[in-house]
């Protein structure tokens, strides 16, 4: 019953909602909005349980002086700091409020630096990966150069235009290609794992065997 | 000789950020102006966007935070200024949790640029969680997922909200987004409701969306820092993409660089049987 | 006469253009009732300033003003408060400053629809699919041998883990920052459960950091389980199994430092990646780990290929669980969607070349289905 019980849960849901997409009377787009309320209702509470276990995580470590444990000092003040100047303040722009304040100045920043390490290591990773091993390699290290070249305005004016011609036709034709192939492999896994999850074949999710 | 190709081949990746970084800074001090090409895929959007009569009134949706505001925001600068400029209205969205202060400090910049009014001219509504059903249900109503906007006024308290129901209302939609909103756009806006939607997405994404180019789900794309400095191009306002985009250009060339040395150390030393 | 025409003339000036088409309305088709549909041609000669849609539910009257329009418009859907079967009458006059021209009035019905017949193609091979995956998974029960080509990310799992034991570092396991409901995150789950039952076996400790709440609990009753049924339920150490944050690159920041601080022999990268995908793997690189990635985000695959040691690549990912478990339900399920990819193929191929040839017959094929 354990065992069961969830599995016909799953089958139920996923048949109803599976009906639904097909079914545009009003009655079962309410059983959508309906799922979908709860979804969001759930979803508020994991929020709580894992603020619960961030804190429960950063305080162990701060109990037992694990390595760098003064790192969960500034994390736990920086979610209560958030929280009380996100409910205590203003949160519109330019009101001067601290949760704005943290927002553009800790918040924007940090981000933004995040992300633009993606530029460095797609340099290093280029570097390292970019080599003409094989012949399968060196079209891909081609393919690489032109694309890169041909994006960017002085490719364009180092090759007269050819660079840009060159990486549309890539990206457009084979590239595309490419995608496509793979995105029909992808959505028939996903429609094969779907079915296996409504049917209680795969059970990984409930930490089944 | 050889040891040098060793030693490239070995290089300390911190010496490819170091280059990086002055292939990006050097260029910002010393700005240049390169024409950017302009592909059909840009000039669809800005054509959608130039055939909007006064009056008219579109959603952008704008889904994006900190990290990728250098890639999106001046398309959504572009975007805004040309829609004010045709004398048409938009109503504005931000389903991405962290964005949504940038978004209502970036409308409310363009809007004062262009001496526009709040309510009348533009609105934001700001923030709901769950893309997805927020999505489905403006496709029924707006007022659904949306009673009141980001100031906390009642929708129909809005003179541009009152001719507004939902979707059908609107001359088309455009998304501007770094995150996977973009798919709940195509599958549960634009199949759903069918009306014409355009999007702006970052480098790394637009690869992505080709597919849904060519099969005629969106109207046209706005690609990373490239698609915006081709828009800037167009609208003949802006010029901070442009800018960047040649910064952009240098850092290109430089990976191609290093690319072409490392191979040349590879196949030097592979000779030698290192 | 003459000056009969005259003021016809006059009438017709201040009457205004005639309109090119008249106003169609209809039951907006496929969709939930309560809405009508309607559509017009612009007037053949003046460009209006405005359109009013005037309705009624009867042809007499009164009518009521239910929308202004912008010249631009050609269609209006009115969702405002209709009542399903019950007829509706509707008026729309074009103005302009000096002229107004009235469109011939049209009526509507609307209904709600209780199939899309849009999607009647996703119908046809989505009943096609089951069919042929129930027809697999029967011919497997009952003994029939099938064969999975190896994947080496997959074959690499035992030997990533061993190699930790050796080393004596811990194994990082990310399962995406995907939610729990992504296809993606329940095949992470699967290795996970497999990666868990091993390093519970070696002693082993295994990290895994998570960016939603849900996917945190499953994966705590994953690892949980797991340990169980290697009968070392004491391996299990729930403050290993937590929640980060929900955001995706304060989350890849939290996940670089753990993997800089805990120098994990083996990292996992497997579920739903986006940007943060090179960043920890190429942190992972200098941590000088052995890397295994799985996703099935196009744009993310080719950083993986980079930068880990073994990518599995979009359908792998799913065909992990089926692979891992030997289990002849699950391989028959992968052999279902083999033979569903062929008859894909066969109309990818169909399709071209009937275009090529100058044939719409296939295109026409599925608008019949439809």
């Amino acid at each position: 019953m354990k065992r069961q019980l969830p599995v016909f849960l799953t089958f139920l849901c996923a048949f109803v909602l599976t009906v639904q997409f097909f079914v545009p009377h009003r009655s079962f787009e309410q059983v959508y909005e309906v799922s979908n309320i709860w979804l969001q209702i759930l979803g508020v509470f994991t929020i709580l349980i894992g603020i619960m276990s961030l804190v429960e995580s950063h305080l162990q470590k701060i109990r037992r002086r694990q390595a760098q444990w003064q790192y969960s000092i500034i994390t736990i003040v920086g979610l209560v700091l958030t929280v009380a100047g996100g409910l205590f303040g203003s949160v519109e722009a330019g009101s001067g409020g601290i949760f704005m304040w943290m927002y553009n100045n800790v918040l924007n920043p940090i981000s933004a630096t995040m992300f633009s390490l993606l530029a460095f290591f797609i340099a290093s990773a280029a570097f390292r990966a970019f080599r003409a091993r094989s012949a399968m390699s060196t079209i891909l290290l081609l393919a690489a150069a032109f694309v890169m070249l041909g994006r960017v305005p002085l490719g364009d004016r180092m090759s007269a235009g050819l660079f840009p011609a060159i990486a549309d036709w890539l990206l457009n034709v084979p590239n595309v290609a490419a995608k496509r192939a793979i995105l029909i492999g992808i959505g028939l896994g996903e429609a094969s794992m779907a079915l296996r999850v409504m049917l209680g074949i795969e059970r990984s999710y409930m930490a089944g065997d | 000789m050889r040891r040098l190709m060793v030693w490239i081949l070995g290089m300390d990746r911190r010496i490819i950020f170091l280059l990086l970084a002055l292939a990006l800074v050097l260029p910002l001090l010393f700005p240049v102006k390169l024409p950017v090409r302009v592909t059909p895929e840009v000039k669809k959007v800005y054509d959608m966007v130039d055939g909007l009569q006064p009056g008219d009134v579109i959603l952008i949706d704008m889904d994006y935070g900190p990290d990728t505001m250098a890639e999106l925001e001046p398309m959504s600068y572009s975007i805004m200024r040309h829609v004010f400029d045709r004398g048409a209205r938009f109503v504005s969205t931000c389903l991405s949790a962290t964005g949504v202060s940038l978004i209502e400090s970036e409308i409310r910049h363009i809007a004062q640029e262009k001496g526009k009014t709040y309510g009348e001219d533009y609105v934001f509504l700001g923030y709901r969680p769950y893309p997805a059903s927020v999505i489905l249900s403006m496709g029924q109503n707006m007022r659904q997922s949306f009673p009141i906007d980001f100031y906390n006024n009642p929708l129909d308290s809005l003179p541009l909200m009152r001719g507004i129901r939902n979707y059908a209302d609107l001359r088309f939609v455009m998304s501007v987004s770094s995150t996977s909103g973009v798919d709940y756009w195509i599958m549960y806006g634009h199949e759903r409701y069918n009306f014409p939607l355009a999007l702006g997405v970052t480098a790394v994404m637009a690869a992505d969306y080709y597919n849904y180019l060519q099969s005629g789900q969106i109207e046209g794309i706005l690609g990373g820092l490239k698609g915006a400095a081709e828009y800037e191009t167009l609208l003949g306002q802006g010029d901070r993409a442009i800018i960047w985009m040649n910064i952009q250009s240098v850092c290109h060339v430089l990976i191609v660089a290093l690319i072409v040395v490392g191979n040349i150390a590879y196949l030097a030393t592979r000779k030698r049987g290192v | 006469m003459p000056a009969c025409w005259i003021i016809t003339l006059i009438l017709l000036a201040l009457r205004g253009p005639a309109p090119a088409a008249g106003l169609e309305a209809v039951d907006t088709p496929n969709d939930h009732g309560g809405t009508v549909a309607l559509s017009w041609a612009p007037p053949a000669e003046g460009q209006p300033d405005r359109y009013l849609v005037l309705r009624a539910a009867v042809e007499a009257g009164p009518f009521d003003t239910v929308a202004v329009l912008p010249a631009s418009a050609l269609r209006y859907s009115d969702s405002d408060s209709l009542t399903d079967g019950q007829p509706y009458y509707y008026r729309l006059i074009a103005q302009a400053e000096r002229w107004s021209r009235e469109y011939p009035s049209a009526q509507a019905i609307p209904l709600a629809q209780w199939f899309h017949r849009g999607k009647a193609v996703v119908l046809v091979f989505s009943v096609g699919f089951a069919a042929i995956m129930l027809l697999m998974i029967h011919h497997a029960r009952r003994g029939m041998q099938l064969y999975v080509r190896p994947i080496a990310g997959i074959g690499a799992v035992d030997e990533a883990i061993g190699r930790a034991t050796e080393m004596g570092k811990p194994i990082l396991f990310v399962p995406g920052i995907g939610e729990a409901s992504e296809v993606a995150t329940i095949a992470a789950f699967t290795v996970l459960g497999r990666v868990a039952k091993r390093t519970a076996e070696y002693g082993t400790r295994l990290i895994v950091p998570n960016t939603y709440a849900t996917v945190m609990i499953i994966a705590q009753e994953v690892v949980k389980a797991s340990c169980i049924n290697a009968g070392r339920p004491e391996a299990y150490q729930e403050r290993d199994v937590f929640y980060v944050t929900s955001e995706q690159f304060p989350f890849t920041a939290a996940v670089n430092g753990l993997m800089l601080r805990e120098r994990p022999a083996t990292n996992f990268y497997l579920g739903k990646f986006y940007a943060e995908s090179l960043i920890l793997a190429e942190t992972g690189f200098q941590a000088g780990s052995i890397q295994i990635a799985g996703t099935d985000e196009l744009t993310q695959i080719p950083f993986f290929v980079a930068a880990c040691d073994y990518t599995l690549m979009g359908e792998e990912l799913y065909a992990a669980s089926a692979y891992l478990s030997n289990d002849p339900l699950q391989l028959g399920t992968l052999k279902a969607q083999d033979i569903a990819k062929l008859i894909v193929v066969a109309l990818v191929i169909a399709g071209t070349l009937a275009v090529t040839l100058g044939s719409d017959s296939v295109v026409r094929l599925l608008d019949i289905v439809q």
